[in-house]
């Protein structure tokens, strides 16, 4: 009996709506904030900020930036990873 | 018509001081005999690369910024390319917003 309670309680989270906490901030473009207009390439510790420990571009969704800035930030990345002041690969980056 | 240019070389790290200084020269003849000017030189110096280029880990980097006839691009590439002490080059076009973002930076220096 105690078993079939629990698992009744188990479904019954998945029934009712998961609590989704918002911040109150909203996510913004710091390029369109700042008004930046040009991405170095030649700075990969400010570059840093748009990569993931593995050395990977972290999404959109997480940066904030706008279309536009983003596909900036990936050629300015691409770029410094050519002249290998960025990795492709690796480990513990940050 | 001319486009701004900007350059960066990562010269092979075994080379002596008067080596690098001499190929530098080179490519300053290089870029004259393109008929380019000269905007900005600069020299990094020895650097650490981030992964291995040619099994070495560190490189000589020299940055160039100039104005040259789209045309010619193709053929001051490829002269970086048959230059051994060269390990790697690329070669950026520079957009309006590129130069005066350049301008500033060498001016804030400048004052510093």
């Amino acid at each position: 009996m105690i078993e079939i309670a629990k698992k009744s309680s188990s479904e019954l989270r998945f029934l009712t709506p998961t609590k989704v906490e918002l911040s109150g901030k909203k996510k913004y473009c710091r390029f369109k904030k700042m008004r930046i207009k040009y991405i170095d390439y030649k700075d990969p510790v400010f570059l840093m900020r748009f990569l993931n420990e593995q050395g990977k571009l972290l999404p959109r969704r997480i940066t904030g930036n706008s279309l536009k800035f983003q596909r900036k930030v990936a050629t300015a990345v691409k770029r410094a990873r050519h002249i290998a002041l960025l990795p492709y690969v690796s480990d513990l980056l940050k | 018509m001319k486009n701004s240019y900007e350059t960066v070389l990562i010269l092979n790290p075994v080379l002596s001081e008067d080596q690098v200084k001499e190929s530098i020269d080179k490519f300053n003849g290089l870029l004259k005999s393109f008929k380019s000017d000269l905007v900005f030189k600069k020299l990094w110096g020895l650097k650490k690369l981030k992964y291995t280029i040619q099994n070495k880990k560190t490189g000589f980097y020299v940055l160039f910024e100039y104005k040259m006839d789209p045309n010619q691009i193709h053929d001051f590439e490829i002269e970086l390319k048959r230059d051994e002490r060269v390990m790697r080059f690329l070669t950026v076009k520079l957009d309006k917003h590129a130069v005066t973002y350049e301008e500033n930076k060498r001016n804030k220096k400048a004052i510093k």
